[in-house]
């Protein structure tokens, strides 16, 4: 019988020839990611919890510092420097002030094939390379960067066909709410959702990334783009080469099968306090807002840098509006400046930060206050993630985010 | 006999011919800056007296800049507060997310030499930069100020320091400063103003007579003057009037002390932990490990601060496991910073950029530490627990000794 | 002429604004809700032990630093009775006129009194301390004005016709 990507990947990780959903799995994983979100904890539990602590390979760690960046307590800059100390004494890759983990792990390790453990939900983000990535707490964390390996109950995959392409000034991020409003919250729970089709071939690496990183809002496990021409280009040009390609065979088994046509997308709007609380932007728009925010692993690279800044340029951030503009990698900002965003943000007053969570985390910068209302292209819209418990998150595109800064209210770029 | 040019502000302020020290004066303000720190409680107090109007809405600045961006629940209070006094007493100048209320006093033409300024934060004795006497004061007189328009001050007695030469490379306004506060003591000008003069000082630009009358307080003056100039007239984008050119000190008034300095003489110093008139040699210090950089502060986040440490870290990375925090003064310092080139150069050395305005300064957000840590940084004060805990350790420095000291991971004086 | 007798808690040289309360309160909505971290930076456990009356003797330039009004204010909610210094940074001292609370610039008392002992305060004359008496001198008068007005507000209360 055949299998999907995301059983091949396991198989491989797993060395054995084939595995079905259910089965579980010990498998080597080809890298571990942890964040300043948990890496103390884990590094707390590496001293305290066990006899004889190891690492198991360190090249296989990578240490990212990105949620409290740059940092705003002694505590946050203790469990900071505990997570640095560690990996210096150990050789540990380690990022800090870089941008989010997830837009450097794309950056700079991310290869096809590869089964990957990250301290952080939206890990799936990997998936856009063809790899499998996931989510997982730091005792998982431990045990992997001890013996370098863990075990996977292998999920089903949910089929995902995209046909068409998105129309002008609709964006992958419309898609994916579109999506996860559709099949809800819990819709793919512990499953992978796989994407394929003629439109996925009209979407970029970048693209992808949007899609996949907001998998686990709709519960999946990970999800995973086929790592075609596009993918591979990506990775050449980072001077990268995949583990292993796979695709799915053609008698591969789904669990279920859904198909959008991407032709009949239109901008929609996430409100508060669920993500899958999905209605086309149109019924949202006029009310007002108080901060807006375009960055995250979810939406600040450079495509939607580029959109927010088209939309801005000649024009003025409302008065009352704080706008956030937060580049997802240190890469990405240096880009932006080239390209001459970084001015037209800073010319239209909006309040330019280094690259980190920023925002989406809800903490140190941008944290917003009783009753206020925030636009933002982060990952989740929970009850009080950006702040004050009374505070109200939308989600929308950069498009949307940015008009609504504009106009002071939730608007779409085409009601300019 | 003559006068020193805080006596010919104020005798001028008050409309008479001549002022002494010890005098206690009513002063008509020209102006007045509000913070957002501060703006919750201006208001409090304002309402409290029983005012109704303010006394001239043109003269009132209102900048948030300590709590931008917001990095508690609670700070965008503060905004909502200040945002509802603007609306209901006419205010027209307010900045929301422009950069450090010093910074754009000057910068946004609201002073100008000669002018009585105060202003709710301790370093508005900036403005002496541009030769107004600027001094700050706490919210209960500026509730007080919004009503009426008055202020009395003490007319103080001045110290004049004299600085002829040519600094060394390397060496820059900063280096001047803490060691003229290492010579005062923390509390050596105390209730006395400091009068600058000089080759060295005429030659400096605005920005860098900026970092030395910004660092006044820290000394304990009142305020700090430099002679406004043709390079004052240029930047504050005026001609000088009769009145602002003859803003000098007389040579035949009384001083309280007079300080002479040769440039040639200076060295990069360091203010070491935990008082700013702790003054060493950057030389002594070499090797000391560090964690983190910063570069900016109303002290020294400019354009030729920023420069200056460009130029050290050019084609040089940050050192690994330290940090490069550089938050700029103004969203201006940020946009020529960004067309020159020099943001690009921080940034591809590891540079941490944050959108302009306190920052770390003033001990918020904007990279807190942790017991047992060491700062490099550029701004004003290194007080015990000012940047996280009190076990942290605090250096203060110009831009060029700190953007070297990222380099290297350790303290040292070669730029 | 008014006088009191107190605690005394001896703190050192330099005093600064951020020591008596760090930045990271100031933007708590209340002095209340402030004056629990009131000297957290040199002596956590102080706030919690100053009983009102308690007085304060320290040595040079206390209050340095910032504008920050609060300082005085938490000094004074904290139940401190006066400050007294061998001298003070000059925007505290205003800020501490302004809201009533009595400073008292004294040059040689810090160097002999202990923390704990008992001092008493004759106002505008001197402090008494183990059989020694150490003379203090008055206020200029527009500074005396503002404290029998019972501090600016009220002054300025006056001046707006209400009571």
């Amino acid at each position: 019988m055949g299998m999907t990507i995301a059983e091949k990947i396991i198989a491989r990780a797993a060395g054995v020839e084939s595995v079905r959903p259910g089965d579980i799995h010990t498998v080597n994983l080809d890298r571990m990611m942890s964040n300043d979100g948990t890496t103390h904890l884990t590094v707390d539990m590496y001293y305290n919890k066990l006899k004889h602590p190891r690492i198991a390979d360190t090249k296989k760690m990578v240490f990212i510092v990105d949620h409290n960046v740059p940092s705003d307590s002694a505590k946050t800059a203790g469990s900071q420097k505990k997570m640095r100390d560690f990996a210096r004494e150990h050789g540990i890759d380690f990022w800090e002030g870089k941008g989010v983990c997830h837009q450097i792990m794309m950056e700079h390790y991310v290869c096809p094939g590869e089964l990957i453990f990250g301290a952080d939900s939206h890990t799936c983000t990997y998936g856009a390379l063809g790899a499998f990535g996931t989510g997982v707490g730091c005792t998982d964390l431990l045990y992997g960067m001890v013996t370098g390996t863990s075990w996977v109950l292998v999920p089903e995959t949910v089929k995902f066909n995209l046909t068409g392409r998105l129309p002008q000034g609709v964006y992958p991020r419309d898609l994916m709410l579109t999506i996860i409003g559709e099949i809800g919250a819990n819709g793919v729970n512990y499953q992978v959702m796989e994407f394929g089709g003629d439109g996925a071939k009209t979407l970029s690496v970048n693209d992808r990334m949007v899609l996949c990183n907001l998998a686990v809002e709709a519960g999946a496990k990970t999800a995973l783009f086929e790592a075609d021409e596009i993918a591979l280009a990506y990775l050449r040009s980072r001077g990268r080469e995949p583990k292993a390609v796979f695709t799915s065979d053609p008698d591969a088994v789904y669990a279920r099968e859904y198909t959008f046509d991407l032709s009949r997308i239109v901008p929609v709007a996430a409100k508060p306090d669920f993500v899958d609380a999905v209605v086309p932007a149109s019924e949202v728009c006029g009310v007002p807002i108080d901060e807006a925010f375009l960055g995250s692993c979810n939406n600040g690279r450079i495509d939607e840098l580029r959109v927010g800044a088209a939309i801005l340029k000649g024009r003025k951030v409302a008065e009352h509006v704080r706008f956030l503009v937060v580049p997802a990698s240190q890469e990405i900002y240096l880009q932006a400046m080239e390209e001459g965003l970084i001015q037209i943000f800073m010319e239209s007053g909006a309040i330019v930060m280094n690259p980190n969570c920023s925002v989406c985390w809800g903490s140190c910068q941008g944290v917003i206050g009783e009753n206020e209302v925030l636009i933002s292209t982060g990952t989740r819209n929970f009850k009080g993630r950006a702040g004050h418990p009374s505070s109200k998150v939308y989600l929308g595109s950069a498009a949307t985010v940015t008009a609504s800064a504009i106009k002071g209210e939730i608007c779409t770029a085409d009601m300019l | 006999m003559g006068q020193t040019m805080i006596e010919k502000i104020i005798a001028h302020n008050i409309g008479v011919e001549s002022v002494k020290p010890g005098d206690i004066v009513t002063t008509k303000v020209d102006r007045v800056m509000l913070d957002d720190i501060m703006i919750p409680f201006i208001v409090d107090k304002f309402h409290e007296m029983g005012f109704t109007k303010v006394w001239d809405p043109d003269k009132v600045v209102l900048i948030y800049d300590h709590l931008v961006p917001a990095s508690q629940q609670d700070d965008t209070r503060h905004y909502r507060v200040g945002d509802a006094f603007v609306k209901e007493y006419g205010l027209t100048h307010v900045h929301r997310s422009d950069g450090i209320c010093h910074q754009l006093m000057t910068e946004a033409g609201y002073v100008k030499p000669g002018d009585v300024v105060f202003g709710t934060d301790s370093h508005t004795t900036t403005y002496g930069c541009v030769g107004a006497f600027s001094t700050g004061i706490g919210y209960t007189e500026m509730a007080a100020i919004l009503g009426t328009g008055n202020l009395w001050v003490k007319v103080p007695e001045t110290i004049r320091v004299e600085i002829e030469g040519t600094l060394p490379e390397g060496v820059m306004s900063k280096d001047i400063i803490l060691r003229l506060i290492g010579d005062l003591g923390a509390d050596g000008a105390t209730y006395r103003a400091l009068e600058f003069a000089g080759s060295t000082v005429d030659n400096m630009t605005v920005a860098s007579r900026m970092t030395m009358a910004n660092m006044a307080i820290e000394a304990g003056a009142k305020c700090a003057m430099f002679t406004p100039d043709e390079k004052t007239a240029e930047y504050c984008g005026i001609q000088l009037d009769d009145i602002q050119k003859g803003l000098k000190g007389d040579e035949d008034a009384g001083y309280f002390r007079t300080m002479r300095y040769q440039a040639e003489d200076f060295e990069p110093v360091m203010a070491c932990p935990s008082q700013v008139d702790k003054i060493r040699r950057a030389s002594e210090l070499e090797g000391i490990p560090i964690d983190q950089v910063f570069i900016g502060s109303c002290t020294n986040g400019r354009l030729e601060d920023l420069q200056a440490a460009a130029k050290v870290l050019a084609g040089k990375r940050v050192a690994p496991f330290v940090k490069l925090i550089v938050t700029p003064a103004s969203r201006k310092v940020y946009e020529e910073a960004l067309a020159c080139g020099t943001l690009q150069i921080l940034a591809k050395a590891g540079a941490i950029i944050t959108h302009p305005g306190c920052g770390l300064c003033c001990g918020r957000t904007g990279g807190i530490l942790c017991d047992g840590e060491r700062v490099v940084a550029t701004n004003n004060r290194n007080f015990l627990g000012r940047m996280g805990t009190s076990q942290v350790e605090i250096y203060l420095a110009s831009p060029a000794t700190a953007a070297a000291c990222a380099v290297a991971g350790k303290i040292t004086a070669n730029s | 002429m008014e006088q009191f007798t107190g605690r005394v808690w001896r703190l050192g040289d330099d005093i600064d604004t951020d020591i008596i309360i760090p930045t990271e309160y100031l933007a708590l909505k209340t002095i209340e809700e402030m004056k629990q971290y009131g000297f957290l930076p040199l002596r956590p456990e102080l706030a919690a032990q100053i009983r009102s009356g308690d007085m304060i003797v320290a040595g040079k330039n206390f209050g340095c630093g910032s504008s920050r009004e609060q300082a005085p204010e938490v000094i004074k909610a904290l139940g401190i009775r006066c400050v007294i210094a061998k001298s003070f940074a000059r925007i505290f001292f205003r800020n501490a006129i302004n809201n009533g609370l009595l400073l008292i610039e004294q040059p040689d008392l810090y160097d002999d009194v202990k923390e704990g002992d008992t001092i008493t305060v004759h106002v505008n004359q001197a402090v008494d301390y183990r059989e020694r008496q150490y003379p203090i001198t008055s206020l200029p008068e527009n500074l005396v004005e503002i404290i029998r007005a019972g501090g600016l507000v009220k002054a300025m209360r006056r001046r707006n016709g209400l009571a």
